[in-house]
């Protein structure tokens, strides 16, 4: 028939320049390799979860098959058999000109495992995204993937581009808005080529070290804090053989970006792309899942909005970014306020107020419910009067009347939380126990995410979890099903960070005034770390910028007090000296001091506990004083490492004499040979500090007149050693 | 058919993605891939145009569904449905009474179907259905003898009649897909020299050093204006860019390269540029029935300061974006949001949309709407493929172009799901 025919030809004429590319291959990671997300990766991979209520792996994939790629590897390891069923069962396995397919492994712990798999099965023919399943972009391959290949013809080695994207980290807490930490990059600005590239910079100090080859080697460098890592790579097939050659390569960026800036053996080269009108970003930990399911909602992702992607007339959207499925039974009374999205089947009670949440589907809640800022998923109860803040609540999940939720709740699936029960800020409650292994420390998190994943749902679900389970059930209140996990010791300072709450305002001000210390510190530290400073202060613009002192010294007092309280503690519970050294250093480095100035502290400390015992003379007290010097002597020299360090004990002593301990005034030459004798203070100290004060005012002289002739004593001796040594 | 399948997702696919960019080329390539449907519909014995339209509506619903703020593709389905109803009552008529009408009045208004055998066929039936809504301009125009000879025609079509039809079913089957097709394939054409229809109008209403202002882009006007100029009219255009995707820009890049003299405003000039205007000419997303029109944002403005300075507002649309349905209909979505990022910087305001601190929730909202309404009040006249009309008119062709029983096409497809 005519009209086939015509249709035929309609098609044949789009053919010729789907052709004219070479088909894209795509792989997505469909597993993190992190257990940022535990409880709840657990039980569901991370890339199922559901973001906006559509879980996140179609948000990558309905990307990548509108950028243009015709071919996806996904590479499914926890919870394979989940990510392969949903595939398979989803829209994505009957598209036109885009094929997903599976790739399954049971035993890879990284990413770094994962490619060299790829590797082997030998499916990769050209150019490929490199992309891991929880991440979330609109941009247009075209211009990316260009640049790349014209790179590639000028230059074989240039085998990777990233993504990268403008986004201001926070001033105050140090981390990009997608709570990751900030990151420093290095690019030359014409070539477009990363040359450094460091997200676990030590911002606590402050600076960031260059390898002077690197700006001896580029006419211009550009140091970034503000871009963020979209985690999109456009990856040549030298990728893979990377990979494969250098097998202790596991992680993306740390081990491979890392490794081929350093490597210049090789001379591989990155670049980077910057989009600028898209969006892209990866869910990395709880933080960015609330951050970018706000971008979602706001329509950051467009055309990846859930209306577009659900197709609008099963959600429709209204005013104020309202999103609200056609069949939601909305009580009259119940408010919801702006960004909050409805699923399908939801039933909302009497007088309930929600506001810049996401509501699943099929969830029944009850009347005279508060639910702030929260994620929750699909078939959820919540019964009347329940408070929820910024929480994320899985599937399943019962709150019994009256439960509340505090800010950075994590609640697993089928959790049940009993009447009136409160759950505390932070925590993590699922029916799963807490595996045992800690994972706080990096290495051991590759380790245990997939020995630790699969195994440990099937044992506990196998029975055992019952009688566990009424043990533990007051737990969660009265009628309550669930474990808290409970937060490593450290890492719950650390929490806020990566929650999905925002960050309490007391904590804000805490870093705001710690920030203010460490840059009045930083200025008085010197050159080094003034550069780093003006770099930071320049990107950020923020005007904490003004140098009073007064700030820093405050901060040292407060350091002298802690010292002395931990001195203190020391000598009355007995405390070994080598752990009172490991407790003052550690002081020493959240306050972020320096050696010195531990030496005056614990000197003052000991110097004002001699004062503070009981005395009755000026005798009784140098014999406390040495007493408390003869213990205590090694906490001390362990501080003195070197004559400037003793010189300002010494300093420090003459202050105190002054100031607060004046008893001391008379004693000042009697504990001075006192120090001299327990080898604290060496003979040179003295006599610098003798020879400093030579020229200082008369009212400074006082101690040094005193201690005259202890001085006259020491340099006669040196004398007869000098003349001992001729 | 799994290679109608196919089309049918691939479409839907960019239909979704929002990768077809126009109405014109959305309605085209809607209707093309609706011809295909029709062709692959395998055709029973009896009740064919059922069979037909019962496949068109299955693949329409989709699309409508797909992206349900392009109207244009609901428009093209009810077109195609309304020449399947069309086809068939005539062919029943026509076969019913043996009559055999050669071609007659020449309706100018309606698709032409000049030197077709559908031509006579859709006058017979557009006649038969006269009583049954209010009358079309070409009811009107045309002298009726044949409304008497069909007079048990019903409203439901031609398909209680083609089960009750027993006469050569092979021949006939095949001369209904056969004459749907052919229309199908008018309408196509239709479709893609709506510009030029539209152009040939224009030295009527531009005249001799007139100012004109247009906002945004549109191939329609653009088409309209260098008509104007080809014929030799001078005159000069101010192109009010149309924030935030500043279109405009390339409108007023193109019209320099034809040589018309132009000039660029901004949105936010246009009421102090409106008094020097003659007239405003635009281009349309939709024409709603009322006469409202769905445009791009800006364009309510433009039209409320036009209306203070008393100076036309003149709305160009294809009859494809002639959309049968109220504003007001639940079914139909006005707008459609679009990213913020074509408002502002990302990375600029990334600290602005820091969820981290501060309360947590956005303080900075950002709206990027892609429509505007214009009630019909505010617009002076129509210029369609078919001439200039009222917007009070505009019920009228669409009676001519849509049948009463295909304008709640989704909402009987949701509760029936």
């Amino acid at each position: 028939m005519g009209a086939q025919k015509k249709g035929a030809t309609a098609r044949v004429s789009e053919d010729p320049e789907e052709l004219a590319r070479h088909p894209l291959q795509a792989i997505l990671l469909a597993d993190s390799f992190t257990t940022k997300f535990r409880p709840i990766t657990l039980e569901r991979p991370k890339v199922l979860l559901p973001l906006v209520n559509i879980p996140m792996i179609n948000y990558t994939l309905a990307w990548l098959e509108s950028a243009g790629v015709e071919e996806v590897f996904v590479f499914c390891c926890a919870h394979s058999k989940q990510v392969i069923d949903y595939l398979e069962s989803s829209e994505w396995s009957s598209q036109p000109k885009f094929s997903v397919t599976t790739i399954e492994s049971h035993n890879s712990i990284s990413a770094g495992d994962a490619l060299r798999l790829i590797y082997e099965r030998n499916v990769i023919h050209g150019d490929f995204v490199l992309i891991s399943g929880d991440t979330v972009s609109n941009m247009s391959l075209t211009q990316a993937l260009q640049e790349h290949k014209d790179r590639r013809k000028k230059d074989a080695n240039a085998i990777m581009t990233m993504v990268v994207k403008q986004s201001k980290p926070s001033p105050i807490t140090q981390q990009s808005r997608l709570g990751t930490d900030e990151l420093f990059m290095a690019i030359n600005p014409v070539t477009k080529q990363l040359l450094y590239y460091e997200d676990k910079a030590e911002y606590s100090k402050g600076f960031i070290s260059l390898d002077k080859t690197l700006i001896a080697d580029n006419p211009s460098v550009i140091l970034h804090n503000d871009k963020q890592d979209c985690y999109i790579d456009i990856c040549s097939q030298q990728v893979l053989s990377l990979f494969t050659d250098n097998f202790d390569y596991q992680h993306l960026r740390r081990h491979f970006v890392k490794g081929l800036l350093v490597d210049d053996i090789m001379g591989y080269k990155i670049f980077t792309h910057e989009i600028h009108s898209s969006y892209a970003a990866r869910i990395d930990n709880f933080r960015s899942y609330d951050t970018i399911s706000k971008d979602i909602i706001q329509r950051w992702t467009y055309p990846f909005v859930p209306d577009v992607l659900c197709g609008s007339s099963a959600i429709k959207v209204e005013r104020q970014g309202t999103y609200r499925a056609s069949d939601v039974t909305l009580s009259r009374s119940a408010q919801f306020g702006s960004f909050t999205f409805i699923g399908q089947g939801t039933k909302i009670g009497t007088d309930t107020k929600i506001s810049h949440s996401v509501i699943g589907e099929r969830c029944t809640i009850g009347s005279n419910v508060t639910i702030e800022g929260s994620y929750i998923w699909n078939n959820v109860t919540i019964e009347d009067g329940c408070q929820l803040r910024n929480a994320i609540v899985c599937d399943g999940v019962i709150l019994k009347s009256g439960a509340v939720l505090q800010p950075g709740v994590i609640l697993s699936f089928e959790v049940v939380v009993g009447q009136q029960f409160v759950v505390p800020a932070y925590s993590k409650v699922s029916l799963l126990q807490q595996p045992t292994q800690q994972d706080s420390d990096e290495e051991l998190e590759y380790a245990d995410s997939t020995s630790g994943t699969g195994e440990l749902r099937s044992d506990k679900l196998n029975g055992d979890i019952a009688p566990d389970l009424s043990e533990t059930a007051s737990e969660l209140g009265t009628g309550g099903v669930g474990y808290i996990w409970t937060v490593f010791e450290g890492a719950y300072d650390e929490e806020w960070r990566h929650s999905v709450a925002p960050i309490p305002t007391d904590k804000l001000v805490k870093l705001m005034l710690d920030k203010d210390e460490d840059e009045e510190l930083l200025t008085q530290d010197g050159n080094v770390i003034s550069a780093s400073r003006e770099l930071k202060t320049d990107s950020d613009g923020n005007g904490s910028e003004d140098d009073d002192n007064e700030d820093s010294r405050d901060d040292y007092v407060s350091f002298e007090k802690e010292v002395e309280a931990t001195f203190l503690r020391a000598v009355h519970e007995n405390v070994k000296v080598d752990l009172a050294v490991l407790e003052v250093n550690a002081l020493r480095l959240s306050y972020n001091m320096a050696s010195v100035d531990c030496g005056g502290a614990i000197f003052y400390s000991m110097m004002k506990l001699a004062v503070e015992s009981p005395h009755n003379s000026a005798s009784e007290l140098h014999r406390n004083a040495a007493d408390i010097v003869t213990t205590w002597q090694k906490l001390l020299k362990s501080f003195l490492h070197d004559i400037d360090e003793e010189i300002e004990v010494i300093l420090k002593f003459e202050e105190m004499c002054l100031e607060s301990a004046k008893e001391f005034a008379a004693l000042f030459p009697q504990i001075l040979h006192l120090l001299y004798d327990k080898e604290i203070l060496q003979e040179d100290a003295i006599l610098r500090w003798a020879d400093e004060k030579e020229g200082a005012d008369e009212s400074d002289k006082v101690f040094l007149k005193r201690s005259e002739k202890f001085i006259q004593w020491l340099r006669e001796a040196e004398e007869e050693e000098d003349d001992e040594d001729e | 058919m799994p290679d109608t399948q196919a089309l049918v997702n691939d479409f839907l696919n960019k239909l979704k993605k929002r990768k077809i960019e126009g109405s014109q080329a959305t309605a085209k390539q809607t209707a093309e891939l609706l011809r295909s449907v029709i062709s692959q519909t395998r055709m029973p014995y009896t009740n064919q145009a059922a069979a037909l339209i019962h496949s068109v509506k299955a693949v329409g619903e989709r699309l409508i569904a797909a992206n349900p703020v392009e109207l244009a593709v609901g428009n093209v389905v009810r077109r195609v449905l309304h020449i399947v109803r069309e086809e068939d009552l005539s062919l029943t008529t026509a076969a019913m009474a043996g009559l055999n009408l050669s071609a007659e009045s020449d309706d100018e208004d309606d698709t032409d179907r000049d030197n077709h055998p559908a031509l006579s066929a859709a006058a017979i039936a557009a006649a038969s259905r006269s009583t049954l809504r209010p009358p079309s301009l070409q009811t009107l125009l045309e002298d009726v003898p044949d409304s008497a000879a069909v007079p048990h025609t019903s409203s439901s079509g031609g398909d209680s009649e083609g089960k009750s039809k027993s006469a050569d079913k092979s021949s006939r089957s095949r001369k209904l897909k056969h004459d749907v097709i052919e229309a199908v394939n008018e309408l196509i054409q239709d479709i893609s020299t709506c510009h030029e229809l539209i152009a040939e109008q224009a030295v009527e209403h531009i005249h001799q050093n007139e100012v004109i202002l247009t906002l945004g882009s549109s191939r329609t006007v653009l088409e309209f204006l260098c008509a104007a100029k080809e014929k030799k009219r001078s005159f000069r255009v101010f192109v009010a860019e149309g924030a935030p995707r500043y279109q405009g820009h390339l409108l007023a890049k193109e019209l320099v390269t034809r040589g018309l003299q132009t000039t660029l405003i901004t949105d936010s000039a246009v009421f102090a540029m409106i008094s020097r205007v003659n007239m405003v000419i635009v281009g349309a997303h939709a024409v709603m029935a009322n006469g409202g029109v769905i445009a791009p944002v800006g364009l309510n403005m433009v039209a409320l300061a036009a209306q203070k300075h008393a100076v036309p507002f003149v709305v160009l649309a294809g009859s494809h974006k002639l959309c049968p349905l109220y504003p007001h209909h639940p079914e139909v979505l006005l707008n459609e949001l679009r990213s913020p990022s074509e408002l502002l910087d990302f990375g600029e305001f990334s600290d602005c949309l820091d969820f981290g601190s501060g309360i947590g929730a956005p303080l900075l909202h950002v709206v990027n709407p892609t429509f505007d309404y214009v009630p019909p009040k505010l617009v002076s006249l129509f210029i369609t493929d078919t001439g200039g009309h009222n917007p009070s008119y505009m019920y009228r062709l669409i009676a001519d172009y849509y049948s009463a029983d295909d304008l709640v096409l989704e909402r009987r497809t949701t509760s029936g799901n």
